[in-house]
C-alpha cells in the first residue's frame, strides 16, 4: 500500500512541470501589470473575479493537456492532420505576431524592472536578450525545464510583499466571494482584460507540446490533471496577492491609474523597502522567465504546425527556419525596446485585434479536435464537460472579441474626429510612449493628479481612452521617459 | 506540356473529361492499393455532388495540367476501402517515416511520375514532398494557376524523399497488413537512429511499430531509449510481445527498463519470461538502480584460474555474442572468487602457452555490489576504467560495469 503511495508520488513529481510553467508564465510583466492596476483602481472589488478566471483557465488547460497525454502530439500537429496546411498556416502567422508583441512586452518589462534597480536599458536588454538565447539554444530541456520550475518558486515574491503590506484580510476575503458588478465602462473593461490576459493562444499550444515533451502518457494522466489545476490557482493566487498588495498600498490611499507594473512597484516604496524590491524583483523575473518561454514555444508550435524540423538538440543547418525564427524574435523583441521612435502601440493595438480573432479559433478547434473518437478514443468529452468546455469557450470568445472591438472602436471615432489629420495623430502616437499627449476625447477615464519623481503628470490631464485601454490589454507602460 | 511529373496539389481539382470531351467532375483524391502496385495510383474518386465516383487506372487515356481524359464511361461509385490508401485522407499532412534521413516528417505534397502505358497513361508516385517548395504549393493551391506555381516555385530549392525510402504510420495493426506495410525500412536502420524516430511519434504509432517489428531489433531499439519512454512502451505491449523483447535485450537493460515499471506489469512481464534470461533478469532486479549492483551487467567472460592465452582464444570463440563490447578477460578460482583482470589487449602480444595470470596487472580494482555510483564514477575517472568488476558479499565475481554505462549515467545528471 505505501509502495503503491509512493509509486503515485514518483508519478506525481515525474510530470510536474508543463502545468506549472505554463500557468506561471501567464503572470507575465502584461499580466502583473493588469492585476496591479485592478488593485490600484479598484482596490478589492475586482477579487471575486479571480475564481471564475480559475475555473476557465482551468477548463481550457486541462483540455490541451489531456489532448497532450492521449494523443502524443501537439496542438499544432493535430490542426495540421485535422484541418490542413493551409488553416495551420494563416493561424501559426497570427500567432508569431501576436506572440512577437508579448515578446516586445516581456523585453519592456525587463527593462522596467532593471531601471527601478538603477540599471540602464541599454544594459539589461541587451544582456538579457543574449541570456535568454543563450539559455534556450545551449541548455538542454530537462535542465532548462528545472531552471523554469525554480522561476515558479520566485513568484512567492508577491505573496511576502503583500504580507508586509499588513493588507485588510477581512476585506480581502470578502471581496474573493462576493461579485460587485459596476456598469462603469472603465470598470467593465477592467474586468474584461483581466479574463483577457488570463487565457492566451500560446499557452494552448505551449501545455500541449510541454505534456508531450515530458512523455506524459494517458497512464499518467490522472497525476498531470492534478499537476495542471494546481498551476491554474497557483497563478490566480500569485494574482490575488498581487492585486491586494495594490489594494493596500495604492487604492487605500486615493484610487488611482498606474501606467506599468514598475509604478506599482515604486508606490509600494514608502510602504517598506523590501516589499518594493520584492515586488519589483518578482516582476523581473516573471518578465524574463516569460521572455524564456514565449519565444521558444512560438517556434515550437510554428515548426511543428509546418513540418519543419526544431529542436534545441538539432544542430542550426539541420534546423535552419527553427532556429532563425527564434533568433528574430528574441533579437528584434529586444531591439524593439530601445528603438526609440518604434510605433509600438500601434503594432499592440493590432496585435490585440489579431488575438482576439486567433483566440476563438484555437478554442473552437481545440474543442472540436477533442471530441474525435478515433483521435482521443474514451478520453473525448463528456457530453456535461462539452457544455461546460463550450460555455467557457463562448465566454473567452466573447470577452476576448469585446476588448477587440473596444480597442478598435476607440481607434476609429479619433480617426473619425480629426479629418485631415490622422496622419497626424498617427504621428503623434507613434512618438509615443508619452500616451497623455494624445487629444482628447469624450468620456475619458480622469486621471488623478499625481507625483513621482519618475512620472509627472499633472491633474486634469486626460489620457486617451485608446492608450489607456491598449495598456490594461497588454501592460505595456508608459516605459520610455 | 513536356513535363512528366505532377503534383498532388495540381492533381486534386483537375477536371475529368469523357469520351467526347465534356467534362464529367473534379478530381477529390486518389488512391494507391499497396497489394497491387507499391506506387501506381490505381484510382481517382471523383466528385460532383454528394457521391464520388471512382476511376481505374486503366480507364484513363491521358493525364496532364489540362485535364485528365477517359477512355472508357464505365465509372463505379466510390465504396470506401480498406485496401485503398487515400491520398488526401490517409497520407497528406500526415507524419511519415524517412527512412534514409532517418528521421519522422510530414507530407506537404506528393510528387507523381506520368507514365506510358500501351495504350493509356498513369500516374506513380515519385516523391514526397516536405520543404517550404511544397508549402508554397499548398498554399497557392486553386488560387493561382498551376504553371505560374510551377515557374515561381523553382526559387526554392526542393526538399523530397524518394518514395520507397519513405514508411507509413499506421496504428491499427489489421490495417497496416491491408496495405502492406512492411517494416524493413526500419529494420535496416540503426537501433539508435530508430530509438530516435519512434520517441518522436506518438503513444498508439510506438505501440504499433514495436507490436509488429522483428523482436530482436525491438530489443535493440527499446535498449537506446530513455527509462522512461522504455516503461511506457512496455507497458503499451501485450505482456507476451514485451516479454519476448525483453527476453532479447541484455539481462542488465532488461532488468533496468523493468525496475522502471509498476511492479504488477514487471511481475507479469517476468512470468512470460523464459529460462536464462529471466533468472539473471530477476537477480539484477534485487539490486538498488543507485548501486553498483544497479549498474553492472552480466555479459563478462570468466575463466579458470591457469587457463593459458591459447586456452582464451579458445574459449572467446564460444563467447561469440559479446566479442563486440569486450575488452577485460576475468580470472576466477574454483569457488568463483574473482582473482585478477586481464586487458583482452595483452592476448595478442603473449605467447600462447603464458598463463593469463602473468599477464595480470599489479592491481586488481573492483567494487562490492552495495558500491554507491559516485564513488565508481570517480574510480572509472582515477584508474581510467574500461571495465569495473563488482564482487558480491562472498567475494564471488557477480557482474561489471562498463565504461558506456558510466557515460550514460554522467550525461543524465
Amino acid at each position: 500500500m505505501l509502495k503503491k503511495f509512493r509509486y503515485q508520488i514518483a508519478i506525481f513529481l515525474s510530470v510536474i512541470g508543463p502545468g506549472l510553467i505554463t500557468a506561471n508564465v501567464d503572470n507575465d510583466s502584461g499580466g502583473i501589470f493588469t492585476y496591479s492596476q485592478a488593485g490600484a483602481k479598484y482596490g478589492y472589488l475586482p477579487l471575486w473575479t479571480l475564481i471564475p478566471i480559475t475555473l476557465l483557465l482551468i477548463v481550457t488547460q486541462e483540455m490541451c493537456s489531456r489532448m497532450g497525454a492521449v494523443t502524443g502530439k501537439g496542438l499544432s500537429d493535430l490542426i495540421r492532420e485535422e484541418f490542413g496546411l493551409r488553416t495551420t498556416f494563416f493561424m501559426m502567422i497570427a500567432l508569431v505576431l501576436v506572440n512577437f508583441t508579448n515578446v516586445i512586452s516581456e523585453f519592456a518589462g525587463i527593462a522596467s524592472s532593471l531601471e527601478l534597480f538603477h540599471i540602464s536599458r541599454y544594459i539589461s536588454v541587451p544582456i538579457c536578450a543574449v541570456g535568454v538565447w543563450l539559455l534556450v539554444v545551449r541548455g538542454n530541456y530537462r535542465s532548462v525545464e528545472k531552471i523554469f520550475l525554480v522561476a515558479c518558486c520566485l513568484y512567492v515574491t508577491y505573496i511576502i510583499s503583500a504580507l508586509l503590506l499588513k493588507p485588510d484580510w477581512k476585506e480581502a476575503a470578502i471581496y474573493s466571494v462576493k461579485p460587485i458588478l459596476m456598469f462603469d465602462t472603465d470598470y467593465i473593461s477592467m474586468l474584461i482584460a483581466m479574463v483577457g490576459t488570463s487565457i492566451a493562444p500560446w499557452m494552448q499550444f505551449y501545455l500541449q507540446s510541454a505534456i508531450v515533451e515530458k512523455g506524459i502518457t494517458a497512464k499518467e494522466y490522472v497525476q498531470s490533471r492534478v499537476e495542471v489545476i494546481v498551476g491554474c490557482i497557483l497563478t490566480d493566487v500569485v494574482a490575488f496577492f498581487i492585486i491586494v498588495s495594490c489594494a493596500t498600498a495604492i487604492w487605500a490611499h486615493g484610487p488611482k491609474d498606474i501606467n506599468d507594473a514598475s509604478e506599482a512597484a515604486v508606490a509600494l516604496k514608502p510602504f517598506g523597502q523590501y516589499a518594493y524590491l520584492l515586488f519589483s524583483a518578482g516582476l523581473f523575473n516573471a518578465s524574463f522567465f516569460a521572455a524564456c518561454i514565449l519565444p521558444l514555444s512560438t517556434v515550437f508550435t510554428v515548426c511543428e504546425g509546418l513540418g519543419f524540423e526544431s529542436g534545441v538538440d538539432k544542430r542550426f543547418h539541420e534546423a535552419p527556419e527553427f532556429y532563425w525564427l527564434y533568433t528574430l524574435l528574441v533579437g528584434i523583441g529586444a531591439a524593439v525596446i530601445l528603438w526609440p521612435n518604434f510605433p509600438l502601440i500601434k503594432m499592440i493595438l493590432a496585435s490585440q485585434v489579431l488575438n482576439g480573432v486567433l483566440l476563438p479559433f484555437v478554442l473552437i478547434y481545440m474543442v472540436i479536435l477533442i471530441n474525435k473518437k478515433d483521435l482521443m478514443k474514451e478520453w473525448t468529452n463528456s457530453a456535461a464537460y462539452n457544455g461546460i468546455a463550450w460555455i467557457s469557450v463562448a465566454i473567452m470568445i466573447g470577452l476576448t472579441l469585446a476588448l477587440a472591438a473596444i480597442t478598435v472602436k476607440q481607434m476609429m471615432p479619433q480617426a473619425k474626429a480629426m479629418p485631415g489629420s490622422t496622419s497626424a495623430a498617427v504621428a503623434k502616437m507613434q512618438s509615443v510612449p508619452k500616451v497623455q499627449s494624445v487629444p482628447k476625447m469624450q468620456s475619458v477615464p480622469k486621471m488623478q493628479s499625481y507625483d513621482s519623481e519618475r512620472h509627472a503628470f499633472k491633474t486634469d490631464i486626460h489620457e486617451s481612452r485608446i492608450a489607456h485601454l491598449i495598456r490594461q490589454a497588454i501592460g505595456i507602460g508608459k516605459f520610455a521617459d | 506540356m513536356a513535363d512528366d511529373f505532377l503534383f498532388l496539389t495540381e492533381l486534386l481539382g483537375l477536371k475529368i473529361y469523357d469520351l467526347k470531351g465534356r467534362r464529367l467532375g473534379l478530381v477529390k483524391d486518389a488512391a494507391i492499393v499497396p497489394l497491387i502496385h507499391p506506387s501506381r495510383v490505381d484510382r481517382f474518386l471523383v466528385g460532383g455532388g454528394w457521391a464520388w465516383l471512382t476511376i481505374r487506372h486503366d480507364q484513363i487515356r491521358s493525364i496532364s495540367l489540362d485535364g485528365i481524359y477517359l477512355k472508357d464511361e464505365q465509372l463505379t461509385p466510390y465504396h470506401s476501402d480498406e485496401y485503398m490508401l487515400r491520398l488526401v485522407r490517409d497520407l497528406l499532412d500526415q507524419q511519415i517515416i524517412d527512412g534514409q534521413g532517418r528521421k519522422v516528417v510530414r507530407v506537404t505534397d506528393v510528387t507523381f511520375r506520368i507514365q506510358q502505358e500501351s495504350d493509356g497513361q498513369s500516374i506513380n508516385i515519385l516523391d514526397i514532398d516536405i520543404g517550404l517548395r511544397s508549402v508554397l504549393r499548398r498554399l497557392a493551391q486553386g488560387a493561382v494557376p498551376p504553371r505560374w506555381i510551377r515557374r515561381v516555385q523553382t526559387l526554392i530549392p526542393p526538399r523530397s524523399i524518394r518514395w520507397e525510402h519513405c514508411s507509413i504510420i499506421e496504428a491499427d495493426p489489421q490495417r497496416r497488413l491491408r496495405l502492406n506495410i512492411s517494416n524493413k525500412i526500419l529494420e535496416r536502420m540503426h537501433p539508435a537512429d530508430l530509438a530516435d524516430i519512434v520517441e518522436d511519434l506518438s503513444p498508439d504509432d510506438r505501440e504499433a511499430i514495436f507490436e509488429t517489428i522483428d523482436s530482436e531489433v525491438a530489443a535493440d531499439t527499446l535498449s537506446e531509449m530513455e527509462p522512461d519512454v522504455q516503461a511506457s512502451i512496455l507497458e503499451s505491449l501485450e505482456t507476451e510481445k514485451a516479454a519476448e523483447i525483453v527476453e532479447e535485450m541484455s539481462p542488465h537493460e532488461a532488468a533496468d527498463a523493468l525496475a522502471e515499471l509498476e511492479e504488477q506489469t514487471s511481475e507479469d512481464i517476468l512470468e512470460e519470461m523464459e529460462g536464462e534470461p529471466k533468472a539473471e533478469v530477476e537477480e539484477l532486479l534485487e539490486y538498488k538502480e543507485n548501486s553498483a549492483g544497479g549498474l553492472m551487467n552480466t555479459e563478462y567472460v570468466a575463466l579458470p584460474e591457469d587457463t593459458t592465452v591459447a586456452g582464451a582464444m579458445e574459449a572467446l570463440k564460444v563467447h561469440e555474442e559479446v566479442l563486440e563490447s569486450l575488452n577485460t578477460l576475468f580470472l576466477v578460482d574454483a569457488s568463483d572468487q574473482l582473482k585478477a583482470a586481464i586487458p583482452l589487449a595483452r592476448l595478442f602480444t603473449a605467447a600462447g602457452a603464458t598463463p593469463l595470470k602473468d599477464l595480470a596487472p599489479e592491481t586488481l580494482i573492483h567494487v562490492d555490489v552495495e558500491e554507491r555510483q559516485d564513488r565508481i564514477t570517480e574510480l572509472f575517472d582515477k584508474y581510467n576504467l574500461l571495465t569495473l568488476p563488482v564482487i558480491d558479499a562472498e567475494g564471488k565475481l557477480a557482474g561489471v560495469i562498463t565504461a558506456d554505462e558510466i557515460i550514460s549515467l554522467l550525461r543524465d545528471k
